[in-house]
């Protein structure tokens, strides 16, 4: 069966955290998202920590500590990996993402418990407490899926299903009834509905990523040079003073993090102290930037003065900006006092590029638009209906298994193997709104077509 | 109850020997046992009342498999065959299906021959009404007559003829199929031993005569010229004996149903059952289709030593001389002869979920049901459900263990499982898009998967079994070597690329990856493997579609396992559902009627959901719950 994994510890800011992650696959999984620094994962030895580094792909993201337990010595009795990461919602959601790209799926609640008892590792007792804990969950599942039943989402997970099962249905009938008088399944509906439903679940996934950061704050990182006015940009974005501002470049030492309102639109706003180093200014920015701050934030805001003409530093900043794949705002501040053009030429190619004046707070309002075109509008409504991960996972099934369908219709495979992938990515969409899909494909037939003797 | 007088005594009793009746009886007496079949006519054993063909989508699966498990009605179909057709060329091996048109009487013929023919089967022609019973066991039948017939176990395969009633127009009468009697007395004991009973509907067109009909005006339609028998067992050339021909209804067909369609039996309200929904009679067709401009029909001839034809897809009830005028607007039949006018039939049936996938009911041991008794419709389905309820109760009188058959391995497990787990609201008809695992379960390779349990089981012989044995590895290694042959990038094998419209090599590559192509066959490489044995085609065929599929059958395989893991955590029998902590009512409602054997059962009952599933798990684990070695367990 499929390992499964969790974030451990409680949610929240705190200085570490635990995924964890049991199943017959469970070191496998944990072998794909862990390099120790020491012996590979599959030589550790049960009761054993490692220490090494979490990758996403091949991008390094914590620094970490796994601890290994070998089935039965563990608390699910299976084979477990702990990963002892840095803490913060944002980081343990990645790791549990990348997790399940490398085939774990969330566990649902109750689950590691649950699995310890049917392994021996608990009394009856406890098994009893277990149980009504996972039927509390059922109430729950069903009493959301009834809520969500008259959501804007619900609906356009149906609407998807409904296409894909119209699909599977002229598929089924065109097959199940060769002697009838039936069109045959264009060769180009196939490939455009699955392409149309692919499209809007990868739609719905983004909408959910933005929602998730929308609901708990878009990672976001001020930069810029030196005394550009980063600190005043937070300021005026709070609306009070939280960093002290004085004239003197390099005030700001600690990283400040505070939430803040834009429009719609929650940022989780981290502003840097002036990136500064006299002897190599320019490879320094660069690499900071790269190492520390563009890979975790959502949202990078550069801050450029705009009172004097771009430096070498300001340079090697676009260009680093531009090399990153996180969404870019660039602002020129000092508009107040003059706005230098060679910006406009230093930042051409970045899509949002607005001038600003973070002491008097005019272009705030250009600001908040281009953060709710980036985060808002489409995650607004239906992105904050989702309530988990398990969610996000049966959309990404749906997701996967559309691609897989697609490239069989495209390099010319039969109906039949277009249709298992097909019905798949049906399946994954009726497990979200709790329905079986081999019945309602023959419902389908049943109700469109004019079939038999 | 007083000791009966038996004037026989059987180990089991098969009522009714249609498709169902036949193949258990038959099952049956081949493994041992001292089995009756009875039947109101001798004349109607095996008869095809419908459509006079054996097979087609999903069905011609379903006679693979029975064939593959040693059972008849392949061979039967083999023997009696007069057009043979593979349906679904093109659309991919896992729906490809064999469908033939069949002669009536030969068929018929043939089957009874056979039954007649086999040591240990007693064929006997009455009309059971009453199933008996000693201190609350079966013991017995007891027929119109008055005669009693000892049994330790019955099987009833009543078909249509349980309290059959026939509908024409306004017209209705008591009667089975073809004007056969009906059996009107055993639905009252089979309600006393607590089986519930309803009413299903079904139809079938009217025949014509082939001399009042215009051919000259209708599609002919050939048979293939390369015929695939259904019997694995069968090595002999066949060939087809017929032509069948293809019309179509027009507008003024429509109009004349339209304009009489409330004298139609079923529009009228006379008919209490609930008719097929895949089978709609031309009344429906045109009521429910109205923007179709035309429907599709065919003729196809019953027999080779009769005038009579079929006319597929014209299924009614409406009065006799409504048939003849709208027969008569269709083009080619201005001056159609109806020789058996069409009609609806009604009939009793139980509800499948009353039964275990052995069809043996729940609560009444030794008592199994099979065919359209059990809610099915088709020939085929009712022979698949004859041949398990007949080897269930076999193995039972014998003490040995059940041959269950689960979804993954079978067409045949996928219905019993349909039936007994979700039940029917309307005639069951196998389709392939019924299966989660049509891949995997294709009608090629129903030999291979199901040859060995037949084996086990005892229909199938030990030389059969050892010839599929061997085949399977014939075909394992072959596809080890494919995969370990490299082709290096020659002009030749270029250009042949280049030729079937695929991309050309600039590397060398394994064989394995090239027939991976869409475009490309294992056969027509054959010229550039140069080390290649020499195969049979049923060899090379499975060779193909196991590499062609790989990644398919790779991701199928892996569903089956984790449902098979579900399926071998069984469930106690006598489980109060109520009972269980955490169970949500409608769950525990649903679990208490069903009463799934296993915890992959459950699952699959709609109105148990995954934490349900969850809940039993645990309750299993918390009470000891059993694991069953496989689900094939003969």
């Amino acid at each position: 069966m499929q390992a499964i994994c969790a974030v451990a510890t409680a949610e929240g800011e705190a200085a570490l955290a635990v995924v964890r992650i049991s199943g017959e696959d469970a070191l496998t999984v944990a072998e794909k998202v862990f390099t120790p620094y020491g012996k590979s994962v599959r030589e550790m030895a049960g009761y054993t920590c490692a220490y090494g580094c979490v990758f996403d792909g091949g991008e390094r993201i914590d620094d970490a500590v796994l601890t290994v337990f070998r089935a039965p010595h563990s608390y699910t009795g299976e084979d477990c990996a702990e990963i002892s990461c840095h803490g913060g919602r944002y980081l343990t959601q990645r790791i549990m993402r990348i997790c399940c790209d490398c085939g774990a799926r969330p566990a649902e609640r109750g689950e590691f418990t649950k699995l310890a008892f049917i392994n021996g590792k608990l009394c009856l007792t406890q098994a009893e407490a277990v149980m009504e804990l996972i039927s509390a969950q059922g109430e729950l599942t069903l009493r959301s899926a009834n809520l969500t039943r008259q959501g804007a989402l619900f609906g356009r997970i149906q609407e998807i299903r409904g296409r894909l099962v119209t699909l599977l249905g002229e598929l089924a009938a065109w097959v199940d009834y060769p002697e009838e008088d039936l069109p045959e399944v264009g060769e180009g509906s196939v490939g455009s509905t699955l392409s149309d439903c692919l499209d809007d679940v990868e739609k719905l996934i983004r909408g959910y990523d933005n929602g998730m950061l929308l609901k708990r704050g878009v990672p976001a990182t001020i930069v810029g040079k030196p005394n550009v006015g980063k600190s005043t940009l937070m300021n005026m974005l709070l609306g009070y003073e939280r960093a002290i501002v004085t004239d003197i470049a390099g005030t700001t030492r600690d990283v400040l993090e505070e939430s803040v309102r834009l429009g719609d639109v929650t940022l989780r706003l981290a502003d840097t102290a002036g990136l500064r180093d006299t002897s190599d200014a320019v490879e320094r920015i660069g690499v900071e930037l790269a190492r520390k701050k563009l890979g975790e934030s959502a949202l990078v805001i550069a801050v450029f003065d705009g009172s004097t003409p771009p430096e070498e530093e300001d340079r090697a900043l676009v260009s680093e900006i531009k090399a990153s794949e996180g969404k870019v705002i660039a602002l020129i501040n000092k508009s107040d006092i003059a706005a230098d053009s060679g910006y406009y030429e230093l930042c051409a190619g970045l899509p949002y590029v607005i001038e600003i004046s973070a002491k008097s707070g005019s272009g705030r309002d250009r600001l908040e638009a281009a953060a709710a075109e980036l985060f808002g509008a489409a995650g607004t409504d239906d992105g904050l209906i989702f309530v988990n991960e398990r969610q996000r996972n049966c959309l990404g099934r749906a997701a996967e298994q559309l691609r897989e369908a697609l490239s069989a219709h495209e390099t010319g495979m039969t109906p039949d193997i277009v249709a298992i992938s097909a019905e798949e990515a049906a399946a994954a969409l009726a497990e979200l709104t709790g329905e079986r899909i081999s019945d309602s494909i023959v419902s389908e037939v049943f109700s469109k077509f004019c079939v038999g003797k | 109850m007083e000791q009966q007088n038996f004037i026989a005594k059987f180990d089991i009793a098969v009522i009714g020997a249609g498709h169902a009746g036949v193949e258990a009886a038959l099952a049956a007496a081949r493994l041992g046992l001292k089995t009756a079949l009875f039947t109101i006519s001798l004349d109607a054993v095996a008869n095809l009342p419908c459509n006079p063909s054996i097979g087609g989508t999903a069905k011609g699966h379903l006679v693979r498999e029975i064939d593959a498990l040693g059972g008849e009605m392949g061979k039967a179909a083999d023997a009696t065959f007069l057009q043979s057709r593979i349906l679904n060329k093109g659309k991919g091996p896992a729906v490809y299906s064999l469908r033939v048109q069949s002669d009536r009487v030969k068929y018929h013929g043939y089957m009874k021959s056979k039954v007649e023919h086999t040591e240990g089967l007693f064929l006997k022609q009455d009309e059971i009404t009453e199933i008996l019973t000693e201190d609350g066991k079966i013991c017995g039948v007891r027929s119109k007559l008055g005669s009693c017939y000892g049994a330790r176990a019955v099987i009833v395969a009543s078909g249509t003829y349980l309290k059959g009633k026939v509908f024409v127009g306004g017209t209705s009468y008591s009667s089975g199929p073809d004007a056969t009697l009906p059996a009107d007395r055993l639905s009252d004991s089979l309600r006393a031993l607590g089986v519930t009973l309803r009413r299903f509907k079904t139809g079938t067109p009217c025949r014509v005569h082939r001399r009042s009909i215009d051919f000259s005006k209708l599609e002919r339609q050939e048979g293939d010229e390369k015929i695939v028998p259904f019997s694995f067992e069968n090595h002999e050339k066949l060939e087809n004996k017929i032509a069948c021909y293809v019309g179509y209804t027009n507008a003024r067909t429509h109009e004349v149903i339209l304009n009489n369609i409330h004298r139609s039996a079923m529009y009228s309200g006379q008919i209490e059952g609930v008719g097929p929904r895949y089978c709609p009679s031309i009344e429906d067709k045109v009521k429910r289709f109205s923007d179709k401009p035309r429907h599709q029909l065919f003729i196809e001839p019953m027999g080779l030593d009769t005038e009579e034809c079929y006319v597929q897809g014209m299924s009614s009830s409406l009065p006799e001389e409504v048939q003849l005028e709208f027969m008569r607007t269709i083009e080619g039949l201005e001056n159609v002869e109806i020789m058996r006018n069409a009609y609806a039939i009604e009939y009793d049936c139980c509800d499948p979920t009353e039964l275990l996938p052995t069809l043996e009911f729940k609560e009444i041991p030794n008592l199994y049901g099979a065919g359209q008794f059990n809610g099915t419709s088709g020939y085929e389905e009712a022979a698949a459900q004859g041949l398990v309820a007949g080897v269930n109760a076999a193995l039972k009188l014998l003490g040995r263990e059940p041959m269950l058959l689960d979804r993954a391995s079978s067409y045949i497990g996928t219905l019993i499982d349909d039936l007994v787990t979700k039940g029917c609201s309307d005639p069951y008809r196998m389709l392939t898009s019924r299966s989660e695992y049509r891949l995997l379960l294709r009608q090629d390779n129903a030999d291979i998967r199901l040859t060995e349990i037949g084996h086990r089981v005892g229909l199938i012989s030990d030389q059969r079994a050892e010839r599929v044995r061997e085949k399977i590895r014939l075909i394992d290694e072959e596809t080890e070597r494919v995969k370990h042959v490299n082709l290096a990038p020659t002009d030749e094998l270029n250009a042949y690329l280049e030729q079937q419209g695929t991309e050309r090599l600039t590397t060398g590559i394994k064989l394995s990856q090239l027939i991976k192509r869409p475009q490309l066959t294992y056969a027509g490489l054959a010229a550039f493997d140069k080390h290649r044995p020499e195969l049979s085609e049923d060899v090379t065929e499975q060779v193909e579609l196991n590499i062609k599929y790989e990644g398919y059958i790779a991701i199928q395989l892996d569903r089956v396992k984790s449902m098979r893991k579900l399926e071998r955590r069984l469930l106690p029998k006598d489980t109060d559902y109520s009972q269980v902590r955490g169970l949500r009512l409608e769950a525990a409602e649903k679990l208490n009627k069903v009463k799934p054997l296993s915890v992959g059962q459950a699952s699959r009952i709609s109105g148990v959901n995954p934490a349900d599933v969850n809940v039993l798990l645990i309750w299993l684990a918390a009470n000891g719950g059993t694991e069953n070695a496989g689900a094939d367990s003969v």
